[in-house]
């Protein structure tokens, strides 16, 4: 009962300031709003017992990536201050993919047998994950340090090309 | 309930009576505060002259370049975390894994460095 | 209905804390900054509102609540209203994993929470958005450049100081809060000083990181000497130039709050949270002897008439006292002898007067120099010793 009135609420604080992301006139309203989706997110994860990813998921997402993007807004030529159209002439498309990819995800619920596995979920914790991290899937921790790396380098000559 | 989930609901009741309590005194004010409504005064400040143009202006790159290095380092940062809470426990092993982890970042903090993308010029 | 009570309790505590922090950190802490600035300048600062001036920050709250709001013309009205309401919840969120003390087996907490430091870090990471929505809303160019100066220079410290946080989280074991106080409690020492299997060799990997984490604390707290975002000679107030009256009051009611949870998290952290000091008798009354010595030669020298040399001659009284009694508690074979939320809050205002102090004592930073410091300074440094003391304590005097 409780978790499910808690579902319902965090479901609205992610997609009510999702609708207000592609909706609003203004930009920097747009990329704000989308600080209470992430953090409505948060507490699906929380619903989940993923503690860590939670944490992760306002350090990053809502603390870092939103910074970013306002910066990225901050630097578009006329400034901030100018209302833009969010939609196009192409809407009548943009419509039917998107109501073709609403009426895919529900035909994938509704075919799964619910719960998907009789064995409990694991433990979330940050001990667990680190241990994983370490022993099991240490390639790909390694190779994750090189996609940082990369990402870095571009990042590094892209900015340096638009100066 | 399980502790994460009482965990959590506590930070989400702060937040929701928090933003309450935080919006009270405004209310206060709305009440208390004279308004009076001068042209004048509702011009934003700029050293005393009237403002020219919009201060909504296109700004520096500079930003936004720190703001990307902060980003992927602030992603390292959070495999720092579960690696920190367990290394004791899987020793000597896991310590140089994290220091190959590390070393490939320092690789990518030093061609930042040497390509000046670090200096506000 | 248990999460109903759940939630009552939640609601009544949140009323606890932010009770707490408007007048602990906002009223006290601002009295506590005009005090210790003015004896630092040889002035008395705030002297006519109560004694020594005590209730002056009372009065001003109250005169902030009687203030017009004045929203600029062309500002974005809902944003402007939002970015100070932001910035002191992000600040009242900082305090829900700050443990206060233990009385018997309950720890005074309001939530233990397992990723206690990294909630911390995100919740400290969340204040950036206010001020640059602050900055934003206003549409004034002063407050603007505030704004994204202290969000480039906030997000630059974040990084320093979540290594800071890390190197405890690693020596400790643990991310939450309580656990770190009682892995200090667990080796009888503050990590400061003393760490596990490198005993007090362990000392200068300490003062490092705590060194790191104090830099990077102010720095991400916009406070003297990494003022600059507020640089009130160049920039008017920075992100708060246009805010007025009480949301004003809110931006520094955040800024206090959170600044103070950094000097809470550092007393945590670093000099071990409510653990009392564990020092010998003789210690404590040698101490309290030269304290006391302090005492009668202000009194004969007739220094204590001074207005500037009374703050010394209040502290030596107080440090006397407090020797004494542990003094006598220890040879009594008490422990511990006061309860342990006298020596977090000591520890914390300690931290705090030193953010004080350190106001006038450096200049302001450049902004060149402010990145260079964080980004060529702290972040291989910070890292760095993270290494060497994992290297340590792992490899080299592996358990």
């Amino acid at each position: 009962m409780g978790e499910l009135a808690a579902f319902i609420i965090l479901a609205c604080v992610t997609l009510i300031p999702a609708v207000v992301v592609v909706t609003s006139g203004n930009i920097v309203r747009s990329a704000l709003s989308l600080i209470p989706t992430f953090l409505g997110v948060t507490g699906l994860y929380i619903l989940l017992h993923a503690e860590f990813v939670a944490g992760i998921q306002i350090l990053i997402y809502a603390g870092a990536i939103t910074v970013l993007i306002l910066f990225v807004i901050m630097l578009t030529a006329g400034g901030t201050g100018t209302r833009i159209r969010q939609v196009n002439e192409q809407v009548p498309l943009g419509a039917m993919a998107a109501v073709w990819l609403g009426f895919l995800i529900l035909l994938v619920i509704f075919r799964t047998r619910w719960p998907y596995t009789a064995t409990p979920a694991p433990q979330y914790n940050v001990a667990s994950i680190g241990t994983a991290f370490l022993t099991d899937y240490v390639l790909i921790f390694e190779v994750t340090s090189l996609v940082l790396l990369v990402s870095l380098i571009g990042a590094i000559i892209v900015a340096r090309r638009e100066e | 309930m399980p502790k994460v989930i009482v965990d959590w609901l506590y930070v989400a009741v702060f937040a929701f009576v928090g933003t309450i309590m935080a919006a009270l005194p405004l209310g206060i004010v709305w009440l208390l505060a004279p308004r009076a409504d001068l042209p004048q005064k509702t011009l934003t400040y700029e050293s005393g002259v009237i403002p020219f143009g919009q201060a909504w202006a296109q700004f520096n790159v500079r930003y936004y370049l720190f703001a990307l290095i902060f980003v992927v380092f602030d992603v390292e940062v959070i495999y720092l975390y579960p690696w920190a809470v367990v290394f004791r426990q899987l020793g000597a092993f896991a310590f140089f894994e994290m220091v190959i982890f590390l070393l490939i970042l320092l690789v990518g903090l030093a061609y930042a460095w040497r390509k000046g993308a670090l200096e506000w010029t | 209905m248990d999460w109903l009570t759940e939630i009552l309790k939640a609601a009544l505590l949140t009323v606890v804390v932010f009770t707490y922090l408007a007048v602990v950190t906002a009223m006290i802490g601002v009295y506590l900054e005009r005090k210790i600035s003015g004896w630092i300048q040889a002035r008395l600062g705030p002297k006519h509102v109560g004694p020594q001036g005590l209730l002056q920050t009372v009065a001003d709250t109250v005169k902030l609540l009687q203030k017009e709001h004045i929203t600029p013309r062309q500002a974005d009205v809902l944003i402007f209203n939002a970015a100070p309401i932001m910035v002191a919840v992000a600040g009242l969120l900082d305090w829900v994993v700050i443990p206060f003390g233990r009385i018997g087996e309950r720890v005074l907490v309001v939530r233990d929470l397992n990723i206690g430091v990294l909630y911390f870090a995100a919740m400290a990471s969340l204040t950036v958005i206010g001020i640059l929505a602050g900055g934003w809303s206003s549409n004034n160019k002063y407050a603007l450049l505030g704004g994204l100066r202290s969000a480039s220079q906030m997000v630059s410290y974040e990084i320093p100081l979540a290594l800071g946080i890390l190197w405890v989280a690693m020596i400790a074991g643990t991310l939450s809060t309580v656990g770190i106080v009682q892995a200090q409690a667990q080796q009888g020492g503050w990590f400061l000083f003393k760490l596990p299997q490198l005993d007090y060799a362990g000392a200068p990997f300490g003062i490092l990181a705590a060194l790191t984490f104090l830099t990077a604390a102010t720095a991400e707290v916009n406070r003297v000497p990494f003022d600059l975002p507020e640089a009130e000679s160049e920039l008017v107030a920075g992100y708060f130039a246009e805010y007025t009256g009480m949301r004003f009051a809110l931006f520094q009611l955040g800024e206090y709050a959170e600044a103070f949870a950094m000097a809470a998290l550092a007393a945590i952290m670093f000099l071990g949270g409510w653990l009392e000091p564990n020092l010998p008798a003789w210690l404590w009354i040698t101490l309290g002897l030269a304290a006391v010595l302090v005492v009668v030669l202000l009194l004969i020298t007739g220094a204590s008439r001074d207005l500037l040399i009374r703050p010394i001659l209040i502290l030596a009284v107080l440090g006397a006292a407090l020797c004494v009694v542990m003094f006598f508690g220890v040879q009594a074979g008490r422990s511990p002898v006061l309860p342990s939320p006298v020596w977090f809050l000591t520890k914390m205002f300690a931290l705090v007067f030193f953010l004080i102090w350190m106001r006038w004592t450096y200049p302001r930073l450049r902004l060149d120099q402010l990145l260079n410091l964080s980004w060529k300074v702290l972040l291989p440094v910070g890292l760095l010793n993270l290494l060497i003391t994992g290297f340590l304590i792992t490899v080299v005097r592996a358990p």
